[in-house]
């Protein structure tokens, strides 16, 4: 059974179709890259899965729940980091891992607390508001409360975007090995084709809320004769009548 | 058992607030004190001129205090929503999987504590500046604050729902609630001083029921059960329809895609 599994997914917002009845599944294990250019629809659709947008039509599904059915027990089964969705500022790092773990009803919050504070060397930072971190330690806090429940379905907007060279491969390695370790699938969204082709297994790529591409971000770009994936995603974004589909 | 843990979540964030942030106990209390001491001496001066056969302490200072816990009810169940709000917290609320209600029940719940502390602290200092009780209402007391106290959670949500779906300018909306009310609610004068529209409005607000049963107390040592249960009942109909609002904002935010634009563009 999928981690994920979205059917027909579609929203509009009054006569613009910003997600078109799209079709996806990320397995267990799986790291799926969800590619790009702005306003193609990716927020949308990680919105919809969120359960913070209603769709127009169609259905997500987390571990075999219905988010429309049981909204709860589906996103007790999934978690998130945006770097737009940043945690309190005006809490501690621990005080934030507490009130989310509690949340997601983790068990054995302190020791989960304790655990997820080590891998994301936040340790140092336990009692540091959050807001007073760099932008670089906030995004590894967003990490830490991502991982807190042990998801399901992981959903990461972008969740390299503000980290150095050295903590992005660090967060890269731990994602890939949350997901190569059997606990979840992963849902990505990046705009650094490199990393997207060093992490991900499967790429889909959006434009016009549309999949118009779906494979290995290794082979893609050859087989529709791009150099990389770099080129195919800026051919997608300019040019996606040109591509053969 | 979840449910609970969620609701406790909501709970301890605001209570890590308040311990992180010493300021913040100021709102909760400079703004009674104020009043206090303001119809204190109002209520003495009133009593030293006119005589002491009308006890302007009971009625007048009385129900001050007892207006100023239903606006602390009201700022206490909106105050952890606007934290949410001016920390951009939306997204990574509403995406977890907290059911409105608990959200909610959070909200009262931290109400109810910081109301208690107030009522508490009011009290004492009432006693000592002024030598008025307010447990010298005697079991009345109880229902009188339980029906405030409903009332004022209910206004609470029916601000931070105007807040969801109209955005944070609508703050504005929130803050004056209550004082919006004040006048209908008979607060400083029985409710057949007013003009007859105004009445029906009156008896349509739990706390006019308070204030009439209240000066009924004072006046006559009665207590009007039926007035309290009225005034109760009432309270109830309006928490339940002020979670319906609340609950139909919420739909129209996922809808709209509110709640994910809140967070991005912030107040």
């Amino acid at each position: 059974m999928p981690v994920l599994d979205v059917r027909d997914l579609r929203k509009t917002y009054r006569d613009i179709v910003g997600v078109d009845s799209i079709s996806f599944s990320v397995g267990r294990g799986e790291v799926v890259g969800l590619l790009g250019p702005n306003g193609a629809g990716k927020t949308s659709t990680i919105s919809m899965i969120l359960g913070i947008l209603e769709p127009s039509g169609g259905s997500v599904s987390i571990s075999g729940i219905d988010l429309a059915k049981d909204r709860s027990a589906a996103l007790s089964r999934t978690n998130f980091a945006a770097v737009y969705a940043q945690l309190p500022g005006n809490l501690s790092v621990y005080q934030n891992l507490k009130f989310f773990g509690l949340l997601y009803g983790v068990p054995e919050l302190e020791t989960r607390i304790g655990e997820v504070l080590q891998k994301f060397q936040l340790e140092a930072f336990r009692n540091t508001k959050a807001g007073l971190l760099s932008s670089g330690e906030q995004t590894r806090v967003g990490l830490a409360k991502a991982m807190l429940n042990k998801p399901s379905l992981l959903l990461l907007d972008e969740p390299t975007a503000s980290l150095d060279p050295s903590g992005a491969k660090t967060t890269r390695e731990s994602i890939t090995e949350y997901a190569e370790g059997g606990n979840g699938g992963v849902l990505w969204t990046s705009h650094n084709m490199q990393e997207v082709e060093a992490v991900c297994d499967r790429v889909l790529f959006l434009s016009h809320g549309k999949i118009l591409l779906e494979g290995d971000p290794r082979t893609l770009p050859g087989d529709h004769g791009k150099k990389d994936l770099e080129e195919l995603f800026i051919a997608v974004a300019r040019e996606p009548l040109s591509l053969d589909i | 058992m979840r449910s609970i843990k969620r609701i406790y979540a909501i709970f301890l964030r605001q209570m890590f607030l308040f311990r992180s942030s010493p300021t913040r106990y100021v709102q909760l209390f400079v703004w009674i004190t104020v009043d206090i001491v303001l119809w204190g001496f109002i209520t003495k001066y009133f009593n030293e001129s006119v005589g002491a056969e009308f006890s302007f302490v009971s009625t007048l200072l009385g129900a001050v205090i007892l207006w100023d816990i239903l606006s602390r009810a009201h700022q206490g169940t909106a105050m952890p929503f606007l934290e949410d709000v001016w920390s951009r917290n939306f997204l990574n609320i509403f995406s977890t999987p907290i059911r409105l209600h608990e959200y909610l029940i959070g909200f009262i719940a931290t109400s109810l504590a910081t109301t208690c502390i107030v009522i508490v602290a009011i009290s004492l200092f009432a006693i000592t500046v002024f030598g008025y009780s307010l447990f010298s209402l005697g079991v009345a007391l109880i229902p009188f604050l339980i029906i405030l106290f409903l009332f004022g959670a209910a206004l609470g949500i029916l601000g931070i729902g105007l807040i969801l779906r109209f955005g944070p300018p609508a703050e504005w909306f929130m803050w004056p609630l209550a004082a919006v009310l004040s006048p209908f609610a008979g607060v400083f004068y029985p409710i057949s001083t007013l003009p007859g529209w105004m009445q029906a409005v009156s008896w349509a607000l739990p706390p006019a029921y308070v204030f009439e049963g209240m000066r009924s107390l004072v006046l006559s040592n009665e207590i009007d059960w039926r007035v309290i249960l009225e005034g109760f009942g009432l309270s109830c109909l309006y928490l339940l329809l002020m979670y319906m609002f609340f609950a139909q904002m919420y739909r129209i935010a996922v809808r709209s895609g509110l709640i994910a634009r809140y967070s991005a563009e912030g107040p």
